[in-house]
């Protein structure tokens, strides 16, 4: 063999050439040829239970099969074949009915059960789900088209972790989340590319917390939920406790519709989850959402190449590609983009694509034909933009819904393929110079799910992980799951987490709290937040009171301008107009700032310039300045308690009170603002996975009436505490206190823009701050019409919020005014994996 | 033994390419542990494999109680390493051996003269040069090879020292092994790098690089007498050095993995793993030894399994 020859991979694209190759098969021809054979799965366990079932399934509801006259059906077929499997129901609204009123009725029971009760069925449930392991992996391959070795060796171990862990958290509730008490019925609403993984991930904690489950599986994937609905009545499960219906996605919307339930969880794409958060804006409903995702995958020079290129094979051409968290973003040094993408290219002509059950492939079929297009769609129009796409692969089906791996250079950020998720098996590659603009490409994007970076220097692996901002980061890894850390989204790739201690609070509330029942499906939100501007008014109606002379010299008091704060400075509103402020009698105390969206606009601009270095302080130097913030508090305290007598006319006593709390409460966010950070996970690698509690960004926070300052501080201090920086609403009707807040802030070594302050009508400023897409979260406590504006306009970058829906707390009350709710809120949860091991042998 | 590859003549010592080097533990462990799962040889195929795994076999006796009459049958089972009647059944029509037998430098005359008998032309491999710690002078390892190679070995595998390694004098490592390269003569020199003992799979990485580097023909995991011996991690990082050399240079070298391998399972793993990193190439003998002694009867009863449906008795095999 001549020396030049190479082992690479030529650059084509014929894929023809090296794919169903016919190749002998006697054992003397084999022995030359060294060729791979069908390693088939049987699938005559899955088989069977289909025949049992007629091949014609139900819904599963209050324990028992549940098949109502004159439905549609809905073919399975088997993707990698096209063969139909069995038909499903296509449910209506009355099967939704039927399945809430089951789990309502069982939530009764179930919810009033001991933790250590409902451990135990969880603990069933896993031992159920174990012995019928095969069955399960089986099922789900041929219902999906994934490899049987990837739902047999991912899928369902991550399903069974997910119960044991689970089985844990109930076991431990009364202890771990004392505070804090079941919903009631949830709705999750999961997709096709891991069906019994993330139904597992919704079910688990959902029940361990103590609320009970009507389910609703994907179009393309059902038969593996309705498996499990039956695995769980095997293991005792109580009836009605976990309930599926098939159906369409208007079924699933009669189920976020309902009035009867009261949360949410849903997995699936942006788009919907932004319908999900409109439908159920204003309701009163809890909602979770996991989301798309275009998460990047970051290669420093320093990196083991070639694991970086299994770790390639991990994060894009996992699961087909079909994966919210995977590398579909190649963000590579320069000095070691070509030798990269050589290699990848390589890597890529030995994967093998086939029937999902056969045991010697490494990609499996494409969930459904029309999944496919789409995915041809993004590649074509790639090329056709002056993209280079590289496609090979070691062997694929001639028939069948496959579509080869598939790697897309010579693309920019500006690209379409580079921006938007492809959700199938095709990879970008961009290049980057310096650390700092590998984390800008990283952060280029409207996601923020998964994310991975590449380097045996570990210390510039950390650094790169705490400024990229997504949910997980895996350092030299990519897609690892597991139950003991939290799994989700920020920016538009969701909120809430799935696994771990941070993923029970989507499935509990607050437990002083009822749910909101707030009635406000007539009000139209497109009215909401308009407004004139003030005149001056008939001073026979209104008296002035401030204003009046000073008695001891019979002169005139000088006259207070409260102005808003922006970035340190106080500043005249943008238009102009001031807002007079009455008393109960009527009288005006004073005239503050009418703000407009121009002000906003400013407050958020101030904000979010001030947040990379708010974040970056140490938590011990801002812990002094709450500290500091609650000393010159306690220097004016005479004057703040003053000041929310004149405005609201209550006693001075109360007053008093009123302020001290606010005292106490400052020195609480103080105390906590270095000891909170995060902590490590337990989960089943070998290595430390480390949660992170980020800040959230920009909060944008619309103070309630009640208890001007009390309220403002309990809302505003938890916020800052985590690093968010804050544009804030001080109650519209007594908006004092807020310059009184901007004197102390400006003595108390707050740097500016960390906390912006604007005056006015509060849906007014409300609305223009919902609406800014540069505010990470909204927190509304104003009227019930109000909460669903925000919780609805919220959807468009799916931002976070949290509304009173026109309910009041007792702020005096530390449960309701300090509580865990409020950290919660205030962070964003990151868990960064750092795998470990170098030592080896000797 | 590899007539038709051009014989690596080495190259100077690049001890950046060396040092620049690194290696994640973690992620070639997750990789290691998939190689596993990600192929499944069933039916003919595995009969197939197997046979392709006899013939790349280095069937080995390294004993201190070695005498001529175990090496004879050594030699003989080398010969027909798979019982006829077998091979017959499955429509095997191609004569079989395995790749080489591997003894002693001492039972080497031994060996020659009962692969004479068995009317073989099987290669001679002679472990020498200090065999297994490598810490007997270089003089003497030396005048090992050359005894070895006068004896009729076709092939020397020797062990490198491992002080030069954990001590990272790289060029110290690069004169040994060029050296021992020269009294090899035209015998083919494989390296074992006993990777057990080197601490890390970063010097796996570099030690493999090294000795390729100082003109090996083979490198080698283990002697089989650490504590560590062919794991599929270590492999797949010394596999990886091979690719990396062979892209730079033009030259393939072949690799070894020995110690430890018992089971006709493993050995697919092996050939897969081959297969997948280097491609079909490094599935030949001329680049791919098996370094064992139990592990053929385990094929041998693998393939009677394949041919009769029945699990065979050990004693239904001829002994090696």
């Amino acid at each position: 063999m001549s020396k030049t020859s190479t082992v690479v991979v030529e650059e084509t694209q014929d894929l023809s050439a090296s794919v169903s190759k016919k190749t002998a098969s006697t054992v003397s021809d084999i022995f030359e040829s060294l060729s791979y054979g069908p390693a088939p799965e049987s699938s005559m366990p899955a088989e069977g239970w289909l025949d049992d079932h007629g091949r014609a399934f139900g819904h599963f509801i209050d324990g028992k099969w549940v098949k109502p006259e004159g439905r549609k059906v809905y073919e399975t077929k088997n993707p990698a074949t096209g063969e139909k499997i069995a038909s499903t129901t296509q449910g209506e609204k009355e099967d939704v009915d039927m399945a809430i009123a089951a789990a309502r009725k069982a939530f009764e029971s179930w919810g009033k059960l001991s933790g250590h009760a409902r451990a135990r069925y969880l603990y069933s449930i896993a031992r159920h789900v174990q012995k019928h392991m095969r069955l399960v992996a089986v099922v789900e391959s041929m219902d999906n088209g994934k490899p049987i070795r990837e739902s047999r060796d991912c899928d369902i171990p991550i399903v069974i972790r997910h119960l044991y862990h689970h089985a844990g958290w109930a076991e431990l509730m009364d202890t771990e989340m004392k505070d804090w008490s079941s919903i009631g019925v949830v709705g999750a609403i999961v997709p096709w590319n891991f069906p019994l993984m993330l139904l597992c991930w919704k079910v688990c904690p959902a029940l361990a917390m103590g609320n009970t489950v009507v389910l609703k599986p994907a179009t393309y994937t059902r038969l593996s939920a309705l498996l499990f609905a039956e695995i769980c009545a095997e293991a005792g499960l109580p009836p009605g406790v976990f309930n599926v219906v098939t159906g369409s996605g208007s079924l699933g919307s009669h189920i976020v519709c309902h009035n009867d339930v009261d949360k949410i969880a849903f997995t699936g794409s942006t788009e919907v989850g932004q319908t999900l958060r409109r439908l159920t804006a204003g309701t009163g409903k809890k909602l979770s959402l996991e989301l798309g995702g275009k998460s990047p995958f970051v290669v420093f020079d320093s990196a083991d190449l070639d694991s970086t290129v299994e770790g390639v094979v991990d994060a894009i051409w996992f699961n087909q590609g079909q994966v919210c968290s995977a590398g579909s973003r190649l963000i590579v040094q320069e000095s070691c983009s070509e030798q990269l993408i050589k290699k990848i290219k390589e890597r890529m002509s030995h994967l093998r694509l086939g029937n999902s059950l056969d045991k010697c492939v490494d990609m499996g079929a494409i969930v459904d034909p029309s999944q496919k297009k789409s995915i041809d769609e993004f590649v074509q129009d790639a090329k056709s933009t002056g993209a280079e796409v590289f496609q090979s692969c070691a062997s694929m089906p001639d028939t069948g819904c496959f579509y080869p791996p598939t790697l897309v250079t010579n693309v920019q950020p500006v690209s379409r393929i580079v921006q938007e998720e492809v959700f199938g098996p095709v990879l970008v590659v961009l290049t980057f110079r310096t650390a700092k603009e590998a984390i800008a490409l990283a952060n280029n994007t409207i996601y923020g799910l998964g994310s991975s970076v590449w380097s045996e220097n570990i210390g510039l692996a950390m650094e790169v992980a705490r400024y990229i901002r997504a949910g997980s980061v895996w350092i030299n890894g990519h897609n690892m799951f597991d139950a003991g850390a939290g799994f989700g989204g920020m920016r538009q790739s969701g909120f809430g987490r799935d696994g771990g201690k941070e993923g029970l609070y989507e499935y509990v509330k607050p437990s002083w709290q009822k749910r909101a029942r707030p009635n406000v499906d007539d009000f139209d939100i497109k009215k909401f937040g308009s407004t004139s501007p003030p005149r001056p008014k008939d001073p026979t109606v209104n008296p002035p009171l401030c204003n009046g002379t000073d008695k001891s010299d019979n002169l005139p008091s000088i006259d207070h301008t409260y102005k808003n704060y922006i970035g340190g400075a106080q500043k005249r509103p943008d238009a102009h107009y001031g807002r007079p402020v009455h008393n109960e009698k009527g009288q005006t105390v004073g005239v503050v700032a009418e703000s407009n969206r121009k002000d906003v606009r400013d407050a958020v601009e101030a904000a979010k310039k001030a947040s990379a270095g708010w974040c970056k302080k140490s938590s011990h130097s801002r812990a002094q300045v709450l500290y500091y913030i609650a000393e010159n508090m306690e220097l004016r305290q005479q004057e703040l308690a003053q000041r929310i007598c004149v405005m609201t006319g209550q006693d001075a006593d109360e007053a008093e009170k009123e302020v001290k709390v606010a005292i106490q409460r400052v020195f609480h966010w103080a105390a906590y603002t270095d000891k909170y950070g995060g902590t490590v996970q337990e989960t089943s690698w070998y290595g430390t996975t480390i949660k992170v509690h980020e800040a959230v960004g920009v909060v944008g926070i619309a103070c309630p009436d009640e208890f001007p300052l009390l309220a403002f501080v309990s809302l505003v201090l938890p916020a800052i505490s985590r690093g968010n920086t804050v544009v804030v609403l001080p109650s519209e009707k007594h908006p004092i206190v807020g310059a009184d807040m901007y004197q102390i802030f400006d003595t108390s070594d707050l740097p500016g823009g960390v906390v912006n302050i604007l005056t006015g009508d509060r849906d007014h400023v409300t609305k223009f701050i919902a609406e800014h897409q540069n505010v990470d979260a909204m927190w509304y406590f104003g009227s019930a019409e109000g909460s669903k504006f925000v919780e609805s306009v919220s959807a468009e970058n799916v931002k976070r919020t949290w509304v009173g829906y026109g309910e009041s707390r007792d702020w005096l009350d530390n449960e309701q005014g300090q509580g865990q709710e409020f950290h919660y809120h205030a962070i964003e949860c990151k868990n960064i994996w750092i795998p470990m091991g170098h030592v080896f042998a000797n | 033994m590899s007539s038709h590859i051009e014989r690596n003549p080495g190259m100077d010592l690049d001890i950046s390419w060396v040092r620049k080097s690194c290696v994640n533990l973690p992620a070639v462990n997750r990789r290691a542990e998939t190689l596993k799962t990600r192929r499944s040889i069933k039916k003919q195929w595995q009969a197939a494999w197997l046979l392709r795994a006899v013939s790349c076999l280095d069937l080995t006796t390294l004993s201190g109680d070695d005498t001529s009459g175990n090496v004879a049958r050594l030699c003989f089972k080398a010969q027909s390493p798979v019982r006829q009647d077998l091979l017959k059944s499955m429509g095997f029509d191609k004569e079989i051996t395995v790749g080489a037998v591997c003894v002693y430098s001492t039972r080497v005359p031994d060996a020659v003269k009962s692969l004479k008998d068995a009317g073989s032309n099987i290669p001679i491999a002679s472990v020498a040069a200090g065999f297994p710690a490598g810490q007997t002078p270089l003089k003497q390892r030396l005048e090992e090879i050359e005894m070895a190679v006068s004896y009729g070995a076709k092939e020397i595998d020797i062990v490198i020292s491992r002080a030069y390694v954990l001590d990272g004098d790289w060029q110290a490592l690069y004169d040994e092994v060029k050296a021992c390269r020269k009294a090899c003569g035209d015998a083919h020199l494989k390296t074992i790098i006993a990777t057990g003992e080197l601490g890390s799979l970063v010097n796996v990485y570099r030690a493999s690089l090294v000795c390729m580097m100082a003109g090996s023909d083979f490198i080698k995991t283990s002697t089989g007498k650490e504590s560590v011996n062919a794991t599929f991690s270590v492999a797949l990082v010394m596999v990886r050095a091979i690719r990396d050399y062979y892209q730079k240079t033009g030259y393939k070298i072949g690799f070894k993995p020995a110690g430890g391998i018992r089971s006709a399972k493993e050995a697919l793993t092996w050939l897969a793993l081959m297969k997948e990193e280097l491609g079909d190439e490094w599935t030949q003998p001329n680049l791919f030894r098996i370094g064992a002694s139990s592990l053929l009867l385990d094929i041998e009863r693998q393939l009677f399994h394949f041919v009769t449906g029945r699990y065979a008795a050990a004693h239904e095999m001829p002994m090696s």
